[in-house]
């Protein structure tokens, strides 16, 4: 068996580990390091539930491996709030819109949209729906998840951290 | 949220964060597969390329050579160490085992299980396990099965038909021949499902020492604890099922007992945990969760104005290679086989047919999504036929206001409503008219636009009455569920639900309830999934009926616990429990507030001042309620009359969309919902569950499809070909609430965990054939794929 | 779904990718961007011997401005090409098609190279090479070659490529005078497979059609390049009459597949219809000045 030893960044913190050439960032996070918030939806790269950042951008993580991963910077769900115990802008805003139900595909959809607004301080509907066109719920018709992601916009244009004065939904 | 919205609630009907939705946003939900033990073995499956045969050998030898191979079980093994896996019909012939002894009758039945140190070597050693086949006769149109020499599914069974009987209520007969005018038609309802995005996981471990299995699985089923220690030999008090782990999405179908079982089995045989989860393949082919597969064939007997005055509806529903209880999904349209219409006598005759497919199981509305589809199609093509407006025959043919309770032909009685006034109140939201206009516009320009409605209800509350209708062995008339409320001595509220969720958000339903009724803040009161030792009786969240029964339950715990708090503060003031008043948590005498206890002091009697309690009453904080369905309790008559459920909410549906007429692309362009549900709990759930259910309406009327070729192959079996609809496909979707409460229930709220799942196939099948329409073409098949409108426009395009 | 165990290796050079390559006796695979190998592997429809991984190799990365052409190095991701200045202003058809490639997610790591050399049917950057006439420099432990892209693609996941062979760089002439280009595409949802996918680029003079490229993709085994409109539309001024006689030839010039999602009748409908909207939307570009 092919075995390789990897050093890389996972929410900021260096890890190293051995692991076979044929494990998938996917399976590694959640298995080797025990980071389940990344969920796997289908393996083949269509449901989006195991989307990560890899070098700050949005990818599926079931489409690459571990190996290839080395000396990456990764950000997971468990790393997008700003400390342990808070939630960022848009997780929070992903409450107050119920952005979701089961909560399966959420991390996935969390980190296409925290992508999207590092790049894009006011999307519209559109570039919101485009930029989680790959990312599939079965709960939600995707509207409150609109919702939230551009309600995380307008927060975000007004400060930079979850407080009770934020704008709330009308 | 509307004028109509009850007031008078404190936290009922109120906006407020769902209590869920902090764990999932941070990564913090606990899925089964998220749930990992020491020494934790995995399991891949051997699977049937056949969709019939004879299994003559299987050899395991050079699979279990490979190292982290524990063991190779095939059928034989598992069928002698277990119970055959639950059927819903009665059917002694037809037996069900997770693993096929013997013959394999679908292509992905599981043959064999192959247990190793990781899922990537258990799939290595799959491949070593040589399997020989000698192929059977097969069948896989459900009309061809039915054929009195069709190849058998199941040869001891005797026939491919599972269930098939005639119901008929009211003159039907008389009905016909009176009638000025009848049409016939056929509904086509393809396979698909709700597909979650989690698959199906359960992980086990047999501990020996405590004689204990513990359960960890994504699980939404009724009695699923019992059926499977039944199943694998065991009382029901050695089998734990842990109700806390989060369920990635069901809308029905995580109903895996025989992944279950084996796991329960091989974790007893190899002394570690053993998990199995479904990989998307595993889960598309083998997960045995696929849809209704129907065809109905439908008669309709109308007067001049378009009143439907009598119906007869065949319904033949393909559940594929075995009967677990997917077959009963025919039974449960019975208690709305009529829509939201008068029609005044209706035959019936639903038809079980067995093929050589993936079996098929429960699945969002449970039968009730496909029926409305059937019945919505009649009232466009009578509309069509008279050239009556849409709305004004389904004006014609709603049930009154003024007509509840009513009941229908078939023994339900819908509980409320006002289906006029939801019908108005969504056509002004979508404002019909100019939607119209948009259309003939958009056709002026050459386009193929359509507008489409539909009306339907969303029977709720989950009775089990299909079980004796389709089963007289089985007489099951409860339903019941269970909540457990107590308060402790620091005086937090805990109540205990005893299941697991799959997002419905229960937490926040029974922290809302229990706050309501005692007046705490929803916020401060932790709920809790008991495992099933600890549960009281459950049925699962199943049928619309948590907010219902679990909503019930839970009230009807926090009232017991409310009365002993008056008790103890009436004892204390020395006054009858009548002469005081219960506000915020504290009692006070009605005629002297100023005298009353606290909270904390009421607690504090209860838990330490046995002096202080009145006489007989136990000590502490606690009570438990097991609801009992309202209206179930009856079993159904000799001619199959049966209030099925016993609430019924009201949605019509409205949606523009332009079909292209070359690809055959159909885009939904605008989407409204008009939607009675009674009381709501919570809006944004109810909200997001609708729009989610127009979603799921959405893939099963144009995208998805579990497609077979002649050779019982599977041609959808993976994401890249089972398409379901992303955010480019849901359009924006306007929901304008009513509320007609419900009598039967705690607080007026009916069932809507299948809201918009139920009303959308339709509308969008009417949207789509008024798109057709000035071509002179129809379609009564779903999904209206790009190829199966393509080709059909093609037809047009030829006779040009 | 698991892979099956393979060995890796991270050349360094393409240099080393060849040689590693040209290793016989281990069925060898190149991994780009994986967006399609990834899921076969996963599958085990694909199960080399061998993974060379080529992500790590600066000489893989890039896209260089010539003289009159564009230079796009095989590693090169799908978003970094498809935000790039160079592709935007100087290859607006590739722009064109690299918008219906996938998601943001798989465009991240998608690779120009990675697409063509998996040669899918149905994907959109080798039908804007075929109709940009583009040219690809294969290279083995031994030699390098320059292929035609017309000489590429030889059936579904097939290329002209020797399995001892790297693509290294696709490179796509400029287009001189009024430019205009057209891609247009039917799938079921957005972002599906290509049903049919037509790309066009045409130059006008005055109004007149002087140099025309149509392509089409999805419908058969490989893209294709319709020259029979190319003849027959080459001077005139693509009116309605000789769109219509586009989007006829394309329907019959092609040979279709029937699968769940659609017939071969179907997909050959579509191709006629998206033939004739692909050019008129090169035409009115062209007309605009646009280009």
């Amino acid at each position: 068996m092919s075995q390789h030893e990897i050093a890389l960044k996972i929410n900021g913190e260096t890890c190293t580990a051995r692991v076979p050439a044929r494990l998938t960032l996917v399976d590694f996070l959640r298995e080797t390091l025990n980071l389940t918030g990344t969920h796997t939806g289908c393996e083949h790269g269509v449901c989006g539930a195991c989307t990560v950042l890899l070098d700050g951008q949005p990818v599926r993580s079931c489409l690459i491996f571990a190996v290839q991963a080395a000396g990456c910077e990764v950000v997971t769900v468990e790393g997008l709030a700003p400390d342990a115990v808070g939630m960022s802008v848009l997780q929070d805003s992903f409450c107050e819109e119920h952005a979701l139900q089961c909560g399966f595909c959420t991390p996935g959809m969390l980190l296409s949209a925290h992508a999207l607004l590092q790049n894009n301080s006011a999307p519209s509907e559109e570039d919101i729906r485009e930029a989680i066109g790959g990312n599939l719920c079965r709960c939600t018709g995707y509207k409150q998840i609109v919702q939230a992601i551009a309600l995380a916009a307008q927060r975000l244009s007004v400060a930079n951290a979850p407080t009770a004065d934020l704008p709330k939904r009308p | 949220m509307t004028a109509d919205a009850p007031t008078g609630f404190r936290y009922i009907g109120r906006r407020r964060r769902p209590k869920e939705d902090r764990r999932f946003v941070v990564g913090a939900g606990r899925y089964a597969a998220d749930v990992m033990l020491p020494g934790m073995l995995h399991v891949a499956l051997v699977i049937s390329p056949h969709p019939a045969a004879r299994i003559t050998r299987i050899d395991a030898t050079a699979a279990l050579k490979l190292p982290g191979v524990r063991a190779v079980v095939a059928g034989d093994e598992l069928a002698q160490a277990t119970e055959p896996v639950f059927t819903g019909l009665d059917l002694p012939k037809m037996k069900r085992y997770p693993l096929a002894p013997g013959v394999v009758r679908y292509v992905g039945e599981w043959v064999a299980v192959v247990v190793a140190k990781t899922r990537a070597l258990a799939e290595d050693a799959a491949e070593l396990v040589e399997v020989e086949y000698e192929p059977l006769p097969h069948v896989i149109d459900p009309e061809a099965a039915m054929a009195p020499n069709a190849p058998p599914v199941h040869a001891d069974h005797g026939s491919n038909v599972f269930y098939r009987r005639r119901f008929v209520w009211g003159a039907v007969d008389a009905d016909f021949g009176a009638a000025p005018h009848t049409i016939a038609y056929r509904a086509r309802w393809h396979r698909s499902a709700t597909v979650p995005i989690e698959t199906f996981g359960v992980l086990a471990r047999w501990n020996p020492a405590t004689q204990l299995l513990d359960v960890w699985a994504s699980i939404q089923m009724p009695k699923f604890p019992d059926n499977l220690a039944r199943a694998l030999r065991l009382p029901g008090s050695a089998v734990r099922v842990h109700f806390d782990v989060d369920v990635g999405g069901s809308y029905g179908v995580k109903r895996g007992l025989k992944h279950s079982i084996v796991v329960g089995y091989l974790t007893r045989k190899l002394g570690a945990p053993v998990r199995l989860i479904e990989d998307r393949l595993d889960n598309m082919r083998g997960g045995d969760a696929h849809g209704p597969d129907r065809i109905f064939d439908v008669e309709m007997a109308f007067g001049d104005g378009g009143l439907v005055r009598a119906m007869k509806m065949r319904a033949i529903d393909d559940v594929g290679a075995y009967a677990g209880r997917a077959p009963l999904q025919l039974g449960k349209p019975v208690g709305a086989i009529v829509g939201p219409y008068r029609i005044r006598s209706v035959a019936y005759e639903p038809i079980s047919v067995s093929t050589n497919k993936t079996p098929e199981e429960a699945v969002r509305g449970f039968g009730q999504s496909p029926t409305n589809f059937a019945i919505e199609t009649g009232m466009d093509l009578i509309a069509r036929k008279l050239g009556v407006d849409r709305v004004e025959l389904r004006r014609r043919n709603l049930i009154r206001k003024d007509e509840f309770p009513y009941t229908i032909p078939s023994g339900s009685t819908y509980d409320s409503g006002d289906y006029h006034a939801v019908l108005d109140k969504v056509l002004v939201a979508a404002d019909w008219n100019a939607l119209m206009r948009r259309r003939d516009a958009a056709r002026a320009a050459g386009r193929l636009a359509g507008v489409g409605l539909s009306c339907c209800l969303e029977p709720s509350g989950g009775n089990a009455a299909f079980e004796p209708l389709l089963n007289p062995k089985n007489e099951t008339t409860t339903w019941m569920e269970g909540c457990h409320v107590k308060i402790d001595l620091t005086g937090a509220v805990v109540a205990a639900m005893g299941t697991s969720s799959s997002g419905q958000g229960h937490e926040t339903l029974v922290s809302t309830v229990v706050g309501e009724m005692l007046e705490r803040d929803p916020e401060t009161i932790r709920v809790v999934h008991a495992d099933s030792l600890g549960a009281l009786p459950s049925n699962s969240p199943v049928g619309s009926r948590m907010a219902i029964m679990l909503g019930g339950a839970a009230a009807g715990a926090a009232r017991k616990v409310k009365s002993q708090l008056i008790a103890i503060g009436a004892h204390n003031l020395d006054a009858a429990p009548e002469a005081c008043v219960y506000a915020d948590g504290a009692v006070a005498l009605a005629t002297d507030p100023a005298r009353r206890l606290s909270w904390t002091q009421l607690v504090e009697i209860a838990h330490r001042k046995f002096h202080l309690l009145p006489p007989g009453m136990e000590p502490g904080l606690q009570a438990t309620h097991v609801w009992e369905v309202p209206t179930g309790g009856a079993l159904p008559t000799a001619d199959g009359r049966v209030q099925m459920y016993p609430c019924y909410a009201f949605e019509a549906h409205v949606v523009y969309a332009e079909v292209d007429r070359v690809t055959g692309q159909t885009a939904l362009r605008a989407y409204f919902v008009g939607h009675d549900c009674g009381v709501m709990i919570n809006p944004d759930i109810v909200h997001g569950m609708t729009y989610g259910g127009i979603a799921h309406g959405i893939g099963a009327a144009l995208y998805e499809r579990f497609h077979y070729d002649g050779n019982g192959q599977l041609l959808g079996g993976s994401f890249m070909d089972y398409l379901i609809p992303s955010s480019h496909e849901v359009p924006d979707i306007t929901i304008v609430d009513h509320c007609t409460p419900s009598p039967l229930t705690t607080f007026g709220q009916k069932g809507s965990g299948e809201a918009g799942y139920l009303g959308a196939p339709a509308a969008i099948a009417s949207a789509v054939n008024d798109a057709l329409a000035p071509l002179g073409l129809h379609i009564a098949s779903l999904p209206m794929t790009v190829a199966a409108l393509g080709d059909l426009l093609a037809t047009k395009d030829r006779a040009k | 779904m698991k892979a099956v165990d393979f060995d890796y290796e991270q050349p360094r050079s393409v240099a080393e990718t060849c040689r590693l390559l040209g290793e016989t006796g281990r069925e060898a695979r190149l991994l780009a961007g994986g967006q399609t190998l990834a899921p076969l592997l996963a599958m085990r429809l694909a199960r080399p011997a061998v993974v060379i991984d080529i992500n790590r190799i600066e000489e893989f990365q890039g896209i260089d401005a010539e003289a009159e052409s564009v230079v796009i190095r095989a590693c090169t991701r799908q978003s970094r090409a498809l935000a790039d200045p160079i592709v935007q202003s100087r290859l607006p058809l590739l722009a064109k098609a690299l918008s219906f490639v996938g998601h943001v997610q798989t465009r991240n790591r998608g690779t120009i190279g990675g697409s063509l050399a998996n040669a899918d049917p149905s994907a959109e950057i080798g039908l804007a090479a075929l109709a940009l006439d583009a040219e690809i420099e294969a290279r083995s432990a031994t030699a390098s070659r320059r292929i035609p892209i017309g000489d590429f693609f030889i059936s579904p996941m097939v290329t002209a490529l020797a399995p001892d062979e790297c693509l290294t760089v696709v490179r796509f002439p400029l287009p001189q005078g009024a430019v205009g280009t057209g891609f247009r595409e039917a799938s079921i949802r957005r972002s599906d497979f290509a049903l049919a996918a037509v790309a066009v680029q045409l130059v006008l003079e005055r109004g007149v059609c002087r140099s025309l490229a149509v392509s089409l993709g999805g419908a058969g085994a490989t893209p294709v390049k319709l020259t029979a409109i190319e003849h027959k539309l080459l001077d005139t001024r693509l009116g309605d009459a000789e769109l219509a006689e586009a989007g006829r030839l394309a329907h019959d010039a092609i040979d279709a597949v029937s699968d769940i999602h659609a017939s071969a009748a179907h997909r050959r409908r579509i191709a006629g219809a998206l033939t004739m909207r692909a050019i008129a939307e090169a035409r009115d570009e062209a007309l605009a000045g646009r280009a």
